[in-house]
């Protein structure tokens, strides 16, 4: 346990971290604006690596690429993901939710339908894409590009740790400061409200599933870089950044990043310290330990509604 | 100063002719919730310029009365004409474009966005909030233009109430539909809230207000109904209402003026 691989651990733990933070947006905004775990989630981002990997195995060349060329596979890469992500929960909130609000369904039904979409989501993508893991094509050479305390970072993970932090700013601008934010934080705090003020709920909850998607989707096709892709690959991050999500204060965008980011740190890290298989453990305790001390999270619920 | 007020503004009044289009009218309202009749066929005019109010005991009927119009719920039977045109059915954020400010019972900000956010939000149907509405609102509410950077949560009952009324005025209303804006607040913030309503209304916005404090609804207002379970059990100006025995024994019981 040298100085030099805790360092490595910590790269790899900002890397998850930016992964977690990016998926457990999806989860918070629409509780925000829906008051539901939407569980389904882990399966869009599933659906973002397929997404990816589809769109590069049917356009990258078996030659390696070089230059100009790697910078448009990646974008192409991300694209595809976030495209069918937010594809996905646009379909997915479409079918399976927007029924139920009509209907004013309890909240335990929403819950159950979530888990059903996940069932259905995830099999089908078995169904559709195989059930073994693909790796995605070689569209740069993954060496490493800067060294930070003898850690040292390659390509993919500058890539993900950029791609990711990106996408963070872009979206607490959308949400803090256009229209459409307004529109999505004014639903989360009181949707009667909003709509007496013009704002369309089924418009607002529709794209904030798509926004959600686009992320997840996203970070699903950089998950999907940095290891492999596989219908069932939804599951264990899904569920880590839902947990993520509540660390930080579920409603709230920023407290849904910083949860991302603690809980990424603290995996690789019990990785680190204790090995491989205590790697789920110490990140759920850290969530349980922290929820008894701070009910509602480390940043309380900002987007919530009041009592 | 309401006195003097009162008296004017009866004048005025009695000259309209009563043949004219109203702005908002209730015909043969029904809305139920469930199996439960909460109005019963009930018949508003609102004519425009007017301050109109609603009162009646809890339960009446008067929120609902008020949520129907605004599109919040809708009737069974009935219609709920603007400028004569029928807008039943129209949901609510499609019936804002039409003029029609609510101002919701319990004030009901949103409590996580600060004072100009609030009043940003009263504006969303506009591509951008007019700036001059936003100096309008300072200026009729000095209180709010101090505390534009706070939370809307953080604010006083009596500062909640002016800024959701003032998040109203920022959709540009032709009319004002307001539920109970004294509920539960002191009687000099009541004072003030009215004059400002009497300010508004002189600005040219048309109000129909919803009041269980009868005697300031009565001195504001041009004309009244009141509601009893779901019906209209009297309607007539406001003066006479005021003067009226069994108004005021029903909801003048004490320190009426």
């Amino acid at each position: 346990m040298s100085l030099n691989e805790l360092w490595d651990y910590m790269v790899l733990g900002v890397v998850l971290g930016c992964l977690y933070a990016v998926i457990a947006i999806g989860y918070t905004l629409v509780y925000g604006v829906l008051q539901l775990l939407n569980f389904a989630h882990s399966e869009v981002f599933m659906f973002g690596g397929f997404g990816g990997l589809i769109a590069l195995t049917a356009w990258v060349p078996v030659a390696s690429p070089s230059g100009l060329q790697s910078v448009v596979y990646v974008a192409v890469g991300i694209l595809a993901g976030a495209g069918l992500g937010g594809a996905v929960a646009f379909g997915l909130e479409k079918v399976a939710y927007r029924p139920l609000r009509r209907h004013n369904a309890p909240r335990l039904v929403f819950l159950i339908t979530a888990i059903g979409a996940s069932f259905f989501l995830y099999n089908i993508a078995g169904k559709l894409f195989g059930r073994s893991s693909m790796s995605m094509p070689t569209m740069y050479e993954n060496k490493t590009v800067v060294t930070i305390f003898g850690a040292s970072l390659n390509v993919t993970q500058l890539l993900i740790v950029f791609s990711a932090v990106a996408m963070m700013v872009g979206l607490d601008y959308v949400v803090n400061r256009t229209k459409l934010g307004s529109g999505i934080r004014a639903v989360a705090q009181d949707p009667e409200v909003a709509s007496l003020m013009g704002v369309n709920i089924d418009k607002v909850v529709s794209r904030t599933f798509v926004i959600g998607g686009l992320l997840g989707g996203a970070a699903g096709f950089l998950f999907g870089l940095n290891s492999k892709v596989v219908y069932t690959m939804g599951f264990l991050p899904g569920i880590t950044a839902f947990a993520a999500a509540v660390l930080g204060g579920i409603g709230n965008v920023r407290g849904a990043m910083l949860g991302g980011m603690v809980l990424g740190m603290v995996e690789t890290l019990t990785v680190f310290v204790w090995g491989d298989e205590w790697r789920y453990v110490a990140g759920f305790a850290v969530l349980v330990l922290v929820l008894m001390f701070r009910p509602t999270g480390l940043l309380g619920e900002r987007l919530g509604r009041t009592a | 100063m309401s006195g003097a007020a009162d008296l004017t503004k009866q004048t005025e009044d009695q000259t309209g002719e009563p043949t004219r289009t109203p702005m908002l009218e209730l015909r043969d309202l029904r809305v139920f919730y469930g199996a439960i009749e909460a109005l019963k066929g009930i018949n508003v005019k609102v004519y425009e310029g007017e301050v109109v109010a609603l009162l009646g005991a809890n339960g009446a009927g008067k929120s609902t009365t008020l949520r129907t119009a605004s599109g919040m719920l809708s009737p069974r039977d009935g219609q709920v004409l603007f400028h004569g045109e029928r807008v039943d059915g129209i949901k609510s954020h499609d019936l804002v474009r039409f003029g029609i400010g609510h101002v919701p019972e319990g004030r009901r900000v949103f409590p996580r966005m600060t004072v100009r956010e609030n009043l940003e939000m009263g504006a969303y149907r506009f591509k951008a909030p007019d700036p001059d509405d936003m100096d309008r609102v300072f200026t009729l509410f000095p209180r709010l233009g101090e505390r534009r950077t706070q939370l809307g949560g953080t604010l006083s009952g009596g500062e909640q109430q002016m800024l959701a009324i003032g998040r109203a005025l920022m959709g540009k209303p032709e009319l004002l539909l307001l539920d109970e804006p004294s509920m539960g607040l002191a009687p000099l913030i009541v004072r003030q809230i009215f004059d400002i309503l009497e300010e508004i209304n002189k600005q040219g916005t048309t109000v129909l207000l919803v009041e269980q404090n009868a005697s300031q609804a009565l001195q504001l207002a041009d004309r009244g109904y009141v509601l009893e379970t779901g019906s209209v059990a009297m309607e007539d100006e406001a003066s006479a209402l005021l003067a009226d025995p069994r108004v005021r024994a029903a909801y003048l019981g004490e320190g009426a003026a």
